[in-house]
């Protein structure tokens, strides 16, 4: 199993606060991995640095083994395959559903790509809504329809950002089977979330931060059962 | 808003731009064909037609991709100037006779280095060439360094101003506070011959009907929704794998040139290019036009600049004071009821009725 996102040594500051402190970590093709931890951990930091919205201090994050992603713009990391879903849903509110959808795709839409995004809409049940525009769906769609417009592209590296935040059970429930359906052999799956319940249903593995370290990695059963980490993060 | 709502509104939309291009157009045929229209009357439609497509061009840049230039007078300035001092040349070359501009700069003749404007081509190329590279050098350095929203508007105000004062200057060599006028001939011909105001406002009500078309496609297409999607949330698009810094590029530099092409139409027929373009009055007003109007689409700009100019152009021949309370009144009426422009009348409800957008008190939670 090759490791597609691998972060060595990374440092990231903001100011004189230090969000991420000499973090290593490996994440697999084939896995979803939860990232956890208190409020400030450096979850969303991770991420940011990750996609390129923020810069490393030191450190480099390696992509399929080869691309160095703390050097590279977001967009270059994006067209390698690294996308990402942000924690507040974004979508563009101005354009119908399919336009958003296959923004997110790329390129020319011929009917290769439009059948791609008709499927992509399927699976995230928003077909019916496709000319709808996106700033008239309620909360849920809009953080489905985000999903969609990342997983369209078929990313090596998907990562979600409290992809459940904000959601009814109903809707939580969907969005697990969604991302369930979304793991793949070619395919690394990181997930942030608060909601513990969603995580194990969803996640292989989880890493838990805190204070931009590494404090436990393993199978959320084990977390559970951690002392650090009920101490720090899941409490008593 | 219901789906059904959203779209009617946008048939609503279709139809207003339709409606719009076709008054254009019709205004064209009418100023080219017509013979009884005064020569008044002429003029101020070509004027008219300048200062729509200049809040045409700003439309791209701030009704599209959210991007609001306080300093669109600039290029609309460097249309001007370029034009003026092709129409000064021209004149010396058709008529011999030394334009004042060369006894109040204390020269002897005109500028060597402006010698190739004579040829209107040249002219053309270098308007549209100057507008394009002053556009892309400050765009690339703002956009390069993400400057935007209200420091980019502020920066854009600066710039326009420095370059008025510059421009005020008589050592700069483009007849300082005077300015650039005494336009003897345009393409051989007097201006006094019937034909060239007709001409030239049929031409300027031509090339913004033709500008309304192209923008309008460009603007449904591809090009388009992605400066749409750069407005609503830049950081997720540059996320998708888009470079938005070409986007905003891009249409910066598009804006900038159909900006020095309304410059260009313009002068000629105002007979006259002086710093006062560059003041930040006009630039302002050209964000007023768009706001009056309606931003993000097109005809809302045409609407926008087209009445308030003709309410200006009015007011001015009869009760020139009034002018700044009822430009006043306008905005304050138009930010108070249709805050997204005149063109909001489509989608209006008296909002002292319901207000479906606000949620009262026991209602669902959408």
């Amino acid at each position: 199993m090759t490791v597609a996102i691998l972060v060595e040594a990374l440092t990231v500051e903001f100011g004189r606060f230090r969000a991420i402190d000499d973090l290593s970590l490996a994440i697999d093709y084939g896995e979803v991995r939860a990232v956890i931890g208190p409020n400030g951990a450096g979850k969303t930091t991770l991420l940011d640095v990750i996609s390129g919205v923020s810069r490393a201090k030191t450190g480099r994050i390696l992509f399929d083994e080869k691309l160095e992603l703390t050097r590279a713009s977001e967009a270059q990391i994006a067209r390698s395959g690294v996308r990402r879903k942000f924690q507040k849903p974004s979508v563009f509110e101005a354009l119908t559903v399919r336009d958003n959808v296959e923004i997110g795709l790329g390129g020319a839409i011929d009917a290769v790509a439009r059948e791609r995004v008709d499927k992509t809409l399927e699976t995230v049940g928003l077909a019916a809504e496709a000319g709808r525009l996106a700033g008239e769906l309620a909360h849920g769609q809009k953080q489905w329809l985000e999903i969609a417009m990342v997983v369209v592209s078929e990313p090596k590296v998907l990562m979600l950002d409290e992809p459940v935040a904000g959601l009814t059970d109903e809707e939580t429930e969907r969005t697990s089977a969604l991302i369930r359906a979304l793991k793949s052999p070619e395919r690394a799956v990181i997930v942030v979330e608060h909601d513990m319940d969603f995580v194990e249903t969803v996640a292989d593995r989880v890493t838990v931060l805190h204070e931009g370290r590494t404090l436990f990695e393993g199978s959320m059963a084990r977390a559970r059962a951690d002392a650090r980490v009920v101490d720090v993060y899941l409490g008593r | 808003m219901t789906d059904k709502a959203h779209i009617l509104s946008r048939a609503f939309e279709d139809r207003i731009f339709v409606g719009v291009a076709a008054a254009v157009a019709l205004a064209a045929v009418v100023v080219a064909l017509f013979p009884g229209l005064s020569g008044y009357r002429v003029n101020i439609a070509g004027q008219l037609a300048c200062f729509a497509l200049l809040a045409l061009s700003l439309d791209l840049i701030w009704g599209y991709a959210g991007i609001l230039s306080l300093g669109h007078g600039l290029f609309f300035a460097i249309g001007g100037y370029v034009i003026g001092m092709h129409l000064l040349e021209h004149a010396v070359a058709t008529t011999g006779v030394t334009p004042d501009i060369v006894q109040f700069m204390g020269w002897k003749a005109l500028p060597d280095w402006w010698g190739p404007l004579e040829s209107f081509p040249v002219a053309l190329v270098a308007a549209l060439g100057v507008s394009f590279a002053v556009a892309f050098v400050f765009g690339w350095v703002s956009f390069r360094s993400r400057v935007g929203g209200v420091y980019f508007a502020i920066i854009t105000q600066a710039l326009v101003y420095v370059a008025m004062l510059l421009m005020f200057r008589n050592d700069t060599g483009f007849g300082g506070n005077n300015g650039m006028t005494g336009f003897q001939t345009i393409f051989g011909a007097p201006f006094q011959t019937p034909g060239v105001a007709k001409g030239l406002a049929a031409t300027s009500l031509l090339v913004l009907f033709a500008a309304l078309v192209a923008c309008r496609l460009l603007m449904i297409g591809r090009f388009g929704r992605l400066l749409v999607a750069t407005r609503d949330d830049e950081t997720r698009l540059r996320s998708l794998g888009y470079e938005t810094l070409r986007l905003k590029l891009g249409v910066w530099c598009l804006s900038a040139v159909l900006a020095a092409i309304a410059g260009l139409l313009y002068v000629p027929q105002v007979g006259i290019i002086n710093p006062r373009v560059l003041s930040p009055e006009l630039s302002l007003e050209i964000a007023v036009w768009c706001a009056i109007g309606g931003r993000g689409r097109l005809a809302g700009a045409v609407i926008g600049a087209v009445l308030v100019n003709a309410i200006k152009f009015s007011l001015s021949a009869t009760m020139p004071e009034l002018w700044p309370f009822v430009l006043a009144g306008l905005v304050i009426l138009v930010a108070l009821i249709f805050p997204n422009g005149l063109l909001d009348i489509g989608r209006w409800r008296p909002t002292w009725i319901s207000r479906p957008d606000v949620l009262q008190p026991g209602d669902a939670k959408p």
